[in-house]
Order: C-alpha cells, then structure tokens, then sequence
C-alpha cells in the first residue's frame, strides 16, 4: 500500500480542515482527490508533503510513518504544488540543478535525470530559458519535471491544471498519464470533473474536510442512473436521473418545460451525496 | 552537505544576476555617510589623535556588513510569502541545519562584497587601515550573527509588513547605537552598558580595534561568539517551527 491515512485532523483554531480523514491508496494507482475549493484536499497533500503539521490522526506512506520518518517519507515524494513554486529568478536548468541537489542526487545521475525530463516534458529547447519568460502551460510543466527529477515512488499534483486554456490542460494530462504508464503512483488533486474522470482510476470526494464517498468513476456516477436530464426552472435547474436513455426521454416526452438529455458524471454525484457543487 | 550547497548555490545564482545592483546598492550608504558625516560635518574632527573618517570607515563596515548579512531575511521572506519557494525546501529531505547554514554562508558572501565596497570607498577618501586576520574574523562573525538572526527572525514573522517592521526596531537603532558613528564612552555609564548588550557595539569594538592596529578586545570575540551560536540555535529552531 502506497497511502494510509487514519483519523487525520488538522485544526486552525476553531476550524476543521481536515476532520479524520481515511483512505488508502494503493501502489501504481492515479487517484483522484476531488472536491470544491476549501474542502481540505490541499491541506491534506500539505501534510503529506511536509508543509503542515496534523494535528492527530496518522499517515503511513509505503510503510514509513510520516512523524517519525518524515525525511524518507520525503525521499519518496514528488510535489507539483498547486501555485507556481518555481525561482523566476533562474533558469529551467538551473531550478532542475538545485532540486537535484536537495535531493542528494550524485552530479552525474543528476544531469542525466535533467535532460531525461526535460525531453520528458518537451522543454529541451527552454532549457537556459529563465523561468520568469515562460507560459503558464510551460511553468506547470516544468513543475511536473521538477517533481519527477528524484524519481518519486509516489507524485502528488495538487490542482495541476488551474487556470490553464483547454488545450494545454489536455497536454498536461497526456504527460500525467504517461507518469502513472511510468509506475508511479500518482494523487491528485481537482475540483475539475472531468479531469477526474479522464485520469483517475480511482477517485475520493472530499466535502468539509471528511471523505464522503470513494470509488472508480463510472462505479461512482452508476450509483445515481446513467442518464440525467436537466429540467430548467424560473430560478434554478433541477436534475432527475434514469438507468436508460428510453427512460429518460419518456419523462421528457410525457412533461412540459425545457429540458437536456446527458449522461450522468461525477459532479451528479458529489451534488446528491453533499448538496454542493464541485465547481 | 549536498542540500547545503543547494542552498548557498540558489542564493548565489541569484545574487549573480543581481550584482551590479547588488553592488551599487551597498555603496550608497556609505558613500552618503562619508560624504555628509566624515567629510562635510567631521572634515576637522578628531577621536583620539585620528581624523574622523578613520574612525568611521570602520563603524560603517560593521554597520554595512550587519545589514547585508540581515537582508537575506527579506529575501527569505519574499521566498516564503510571495513566491512559495522556501515550500520546495521544506518538501525536500533537507536538515534545518543544512539550510540555516547555506543561507548564512550566503549571507557571509554579500558581507564580503559589502565590506571590499566600503574598504574601496575609504581608499577614494584617503583611508588606509590594517585588514588583518582579527579583522577578517571579526567581521565574519558579525556577518554570521546577524545572517543567522536574519533567518531566524524571516521565520518567525507572519508576513512581509511584520519583516519591515522588526527591520525598523531592531536593525535601524542598532546601526546607530552600536558605535558606528561615534565613541561610546562619551555616552553616560548606565547607557554604555545597556549599548554592549547588541552585537554590533562588539562587533564595531573589534572591527575598529583591529583595523586601526590595535589589540582587539577578547571578551567582544566571546560574546560575538555566544551570539552566533544562540542565533543560529535559534534559526534551525524557528525552521522546524516553520510548518503552519
């Protein structure tokens, strides 16, 4: 098992970011951490990257406890956080150079280390670019690089692709799907649906610091039906869920009103099960 | 040793590509200092049978070496708050000694290039003083007290307003009240011994002492010395305190 988490809590003051959390995650797998913005699933990656204390509760990451053995814990973990973390001030090469060296990797393992990622993640070109010049897209990739560089058993990518255009989000999710083709296990974080549901093998929904549900996807949406259909009201738009699709164009052949036929998704499911959207 | 150097290299990258500021930016201070104090206003005074500049030039290394070394905390700080650098630290496998350490050597080198500024600056002027191991030493264990001070305290602030804010009370009065600009035995008793309790009125002591050719005091190299160590206690003590 890569991830064990039990009865995590962590508290500023009277607020609960993390209110016992549990879960498992398991070798090889990419996991998916979803929910809306403040339900704890930053924190958590925080804690277990090192950068929060918990407040109780315990973390067993491949078999080290993360209190009594934080520094192999973190030998074993790649971070991309979720804000742009990179020194503007140097190169593409040379913050690859300095995270090599936090990390004790030997010059020569270093070096190789660096031109493979930066093949890896298409930046050879960029390489003595310094970082302040570059996109968005390219700084998040380099963020990917940066945290593969040690060659991470576990990475954790904490809302890798907010703020990013489509088209450069699908480019960073072909790379995060060529890491977990790699071996590594990957634990993500997203309050984007459809990330979740193009990556994840296996997602967790997080609401007010407690996991609510967890399971593959499609498993996840095939609770509520396979079909929604979205009836819009004068204030607000309700939606009922069918097994079928004849099911579902029944109800809006036999009902007056403006409705849409889709299929049902994970976004569904997080709203029945806490009365929140994701986004 | 290699998350060390990791460190020190960062902020040595840095500091390359901000050198001609860098070095700019040291000279102004003194400069305007000898100008106004050692050379308008001090032009025909004397401290103990030497022209006033050769007394300052050395209060102004101490000053100059004090407040180089103490920046590194606004870096730290604009690191931690702003650009969430010093997050790539804390999640790397990094001893908090190790990066205490590789930011004070960092530190030391922007004391170095401070005090050849302001040594320049005393030749322009006519100044020849003795640079001699004492006051090498002396310097460096200045530059460490307030390096590892810098870290220390860049940690422990909540934001980059409180940072300003401990400059202004701690380093501002200190540069003035540590003998940079005058002797302070012609201060009342009670005054002096309230002043040897900051580092830089030894470390002025020390750095004058030996740049005029005199015996330095060894008393002001031990408490130089005690400073430097609880100082960097202190440091590695706040940067495991550092997680929120």
């Amino acid at each position: 098992m890569m991830i064990q988490l039990e009865g995590l809590v962590k508290t500023y003051g009277r607020i609960k970011a993390l209110d016992g959390l549990s879960l498992t995650v398991e070798e090889g797998e990419l996991f998916a951490f979803l929910g809306p913005n403040g339900a704890g699933k930053t924190t958590a990656i925080r804690i277990l990257n090192g950068l929060t204390a918990m407040t109780s509760g315990r973390a067993v990451i491949n078999g080290f406890d993360l209190t009594k053995d934080s520094l192999a814990v973190k030998r074993l973990c790649g971070l991309a956080a979720q804000h742009v973390n990179l020194d503007g001030e140097l190169s593409v090469r040379e913050n690859l150079e300095i995270h090599g060296r936090l990390f004790g990797l030997a010059r020569a393992r270093r070096r190789a280390r660096m031109e493979e990622l930066l093949a890896y993640v298409e930046m050879g070109d960029r390489a003595d670019s310094l970082v302040k010049t570059l996109s968005g897209g390219l700084k998040r990739r380099l963020m990917i690089a940066r945290a593969l560089l040690h060659e991470p058993k576990l990475l954790f990518l904490d809302e890798p692709t907010v703020g990013l255009d489509p088209a450069i989000r699908r480019r960073i999710w072909g790379l995060i799907k060529k890491v977990r083709q790699d071996g590594v296990t990957v634990f993500l974080t997203t309050h984007y649906i459809e990330e979740a549901e193009f990556l994840a093998g296996r997602v967790a929904f997080i609401h007010q610091g407690a996991l609510v549900t967890e399971g593959v996807p499609g498993e996840i949406s095939a609770r509520l039906g396979a079909w929604a259909v979205d009836r819009f009201g004068d204030s607000e738009m309700k939606s009922l869920y069918f097994g079928d699709r004849e099911s579902a164009n029944r109800h809006i052949q036999d009902n007056n009103g403006e409705f849409s036929l889709r299929r049902v998704n994970l976004e569904d499911a997080f709203l029945n099960l806490t009365g929140k959207k994701v986004a | 040793m290699s998350a060390f150097i990791a460190v020190f290299l960062r902020e040595m990258l840095i500091l390359r590509r901000r050198l001609k500021r860098q070095i700019s930016g040291m000279a102004v201070s003194p400069l305007l200092y000898m100008l106004t104090f050692g050379y308008a206003l001090g032009g025909h005074l004397e401290i103990d049978g030497r022209s006033y500049l050769e007394f300052l030039t050395p209060g102004l290394i101490a000053m100059g070496s004090m407040t180089q070394a103490f920046s590194i905390a606004a870096d730290i700080n604009v690191a931690r708050f702003y650009f969430h650098i010093f997050e790539e630290i804390q999640a790397a496998p990094v001893s908090a000694l190790a990066y205490v350490l590789g930011e004070i050597c960092a530190g030391l080198i922007r004391v170095l290039a401070a005090t050849l500024v302001v040594i320049a600056l005393g030749f322009l002027f006519g100044v020849g003083l003795n640079y001699n191991f004492y006051f090498w030493l002396a310097v460096a264990l200045n530059g460490f007290v307030f390096a590892a001070l810098g870290v220390a305290l860049a940690l422990l602030v909540k934001s980059h307003a409180d940072q300003s804010l401990l400059t202004n009370f701690i380093i501002t009065p200190m540069a003035f009240l540590g003998g940079t600009f005058f002797p302070l035995d012609s201060l009342p008793l009670w005054a002096q011994h309230i002043l040897t309790l900051l580092p830089l009125t030894h470390a002025a002591k020390l750095i004058r002492a030996a740049a005029l050719g005199e015996a330095p005091a060894p008393t002001s190299f031990f408490c130089l010395g005690a400073a430097a160590l609880l100082f960097l206690v202190l440091a590695v003590f706040t940067v495991k305190l550092a997680r929120d």
